[in-house]
């Protein structure tokens, strides 16, 4: 079989609208649709379009159709890819070819989540199953208890292959903090050094606290249309370049490989031919971090550095704040916000920094960025490549 | 006092796995095409998608491949923390979620690839789980 193509739908479809809820922490006063709600709204704004213009709609969390519904529209294309906090990526991957295919011509992608809160929590939200599931009756068991005792599983396998150390993770959140204190709608905003992440309370060794994301509430919301159209608007836009997605375990005890996110490799490996750009044209990234591992993980699965040298990058800090990779610039899932499903906030930061819209923490002449997320333990991937030209 | 953590429930495909460990034997599946074992049960291969598999009884050793030391309980695991949730590779290649047991739960004592062997674990009259402890020299 020859291996799948995409390049015709580079530089087709482009983000015109994108916003997140007006603030984002704690919001105990938004249900879980009202997060929603005001996100597309906001998102809408920005685009100059309203409700009755959508066509497409695209959600995880509750499904399109509970959303349609809250709404108040009938949209004629639905996705509802709901595979962990990737999500909203791989979303923007199937709006592409969506519109491409003329099945859309205003897609609208939404996040909101009560996660701190828990107001009104619609839909499905992720764990094991009942105690036949594959989870239930081989994890379950063993006293797995969400995310830091799942997400972390594959930390020590790295360690032992490649040296990694826990002052290398600790200093993705020591760089992480340092943009989060240019932000401010941050939730964590003082500087920490590795001695106060490797301090912080033992969660699931070898995470301590500051080593994990944050719980917040908040939303976000992107609408996308063809390359018709997408000069129309208020702002410039920006283009989908390039996409890849993948899938291949659920219980973290099936990753095939601990030490590396090998159908990430895939992912990326794909986006970048559909960009049809090299590694060294990125300005900036964006690598969902809902633990100090996981973009550790990603970089290596990219391609940015070799497998094992995620560590020592991290530790001479390319990433912080005046580095050559700038990475999380908004604080990242670990002190910016997280609300559970934090793809869509990675999205809102690229599109932010290719706008020149981020404030304190703008990259200058970002024209490249890339976000990169997992769904689940590393169980789905996506990968987004956009740009502003 | 009640066994109050979750319990598996088993499914037709993997009854002879959880029928096996009450009998104190490890039960899984080996591909007859591609020779490879693997965990959990289903009925054919996930290596090379044979549906040509077959149970055997393996040995319940293996190495630790890796593992977390877990500070914040799951329901009915309050009084256990921290405990160290693990993933064994057995000697004959697959890879299982269990706990270690009887070891000082501290990363001084708990390596990655330390050798490591099954503990069966009557934990109700119906349920045995999968346990392991360092292996005895
Ligand atoms: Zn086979």
């Amino acid at each position: 079989m020859p291996a799948p193509d995409s390049r015709a739908l580079r530089h087709k479809v482009a983000i015109v609208g994108a916003a997140e809820t007006d603030t984002v922490g704690l919001l105990p006063n938004h249900s879980m649709l009202h997060l929603h709600a005001e996100s597309a709204f906001n998102a809408l704004d920005d685009a100059g379009l309203t409700l009755a213009d959508v066509d497409g709609l695209a959600t995880a969390g509750p499904s399109p159709v509970q959303l349609s519904e809250y709404l108040g529209i009938a949209p004629t294309w639905i996705d509802g890819t709901s595979v962990g906090g990737g999500s909203f990526l791989i979303h923007v991957g199937h709006a592409v070819a969506a519109i491409a295919a003329g099945y859309a011509s205003v897609v609208l992608i939404t996040h909101g989540e009560s996660g701190r809160s828990r107001v009104g929590v619609v839909g499905a939200g992720g764990g094991a199953g009942g105690n036949q599931t594959p989870g239930g009756q081989f994890e379950a068991p063993f006293g797995v208890f969400g995310p830091p005792s799942t997400f972390s599983i594959p930390i020590v396998r790295h360690m032992k292959r490649f040296g990694t150390t826990e002052e290398q993770f600790a200093a993705v959140a020591v760089a992480t903090r340092a943009w989060a204190v240019k932000n401010p709608r941050a939730l964590m905003r003082a500087p920490i050094t590795v001695e106060d992440v490797l301090n912080s309370r033992l969660v699931a060794w070898p995470l301590h606290l500051l080593n994990c994301c944050v719980v917040t509430d908040g939303g976000g919301a992107l609408v996308l249309v063809g390359e018709d159209r997408a000069r129309d608007f208020p702002k410039k836009p920006v283009w989908v370049l390039g996409r890849g997605e993948a899938g291949a375990h659920s219980n973290i005890s099936q990753m095939r490989d601990f030490t590396q996110w090998t159908h990430g490799i895939a992912a990326g490996e794909n986006a970048f031919h559909m960009a049809d750009i090299d590694r060294s044209a990125i300005d900036h990234a964006m690598f969902y971090d809902a633990f100090t591992h996981t973009p550790v993980y990603a970089l290596e699965a990219l391609g940015f550095v070799k497998p094992g040298e995620g560590g020592p990058f991290m530790a001479e800090m390319h990433t912080a704040p005046g580095g050559d990779f700038p990475m999380n610039t908004n604080g990242g899932g670990l002190s910016y916000t997280h609300t559970g499903m934090y793809g869509m906030f990675a999205i809102q930061e690229s599109v932010a920094q290719l706008r020149g819209e981020a404030g304190e923490r703008q990259i200058r002449d970002a024209k490249i960025g890339i976000v990169h997320a997992p769904g689940g333990f590393f169980a789905s991937v996506s990968t987004l490549i956009l740009g502003n030209e | 006092m009640a066994y109050n953590k979750p319990l598996p429930a088993p499914t037709p495909e993997t009854q002879e796995y959880w029928d096996g460990l009450k009998r104190h034997e490890l039960r899984i599946q080996r591909c007859r095409d591609c020779s490879r074992h693997y965990f959990y049960p289903r009925p054919f291969c996930p290596h090379c998608y044979s549906r040509n598999v077959e149970w055997t009884t393996v040995s319940g050793k293996g190495k630790l491949h890796t593992f977390v030391i877990n500070y914040r309980p799951a329901r009915g695991f309050e009084s256990d923390v921290p405990y160290v949730i693990a993933i064994v590779e057995l000697d004959e290649g697959a890879r299982m979620m269990t706990n270690l047991i009887n070891v000082q739960p501290d990363p001084q004592h708990v390596t990655a690839d330390m050798p490591v062997e099954i503990v069966y674990d009557d934990v109700t009259p119906e349920v045995t789980l999968p346990k392991f402890q360092p292996a005895r020299r």
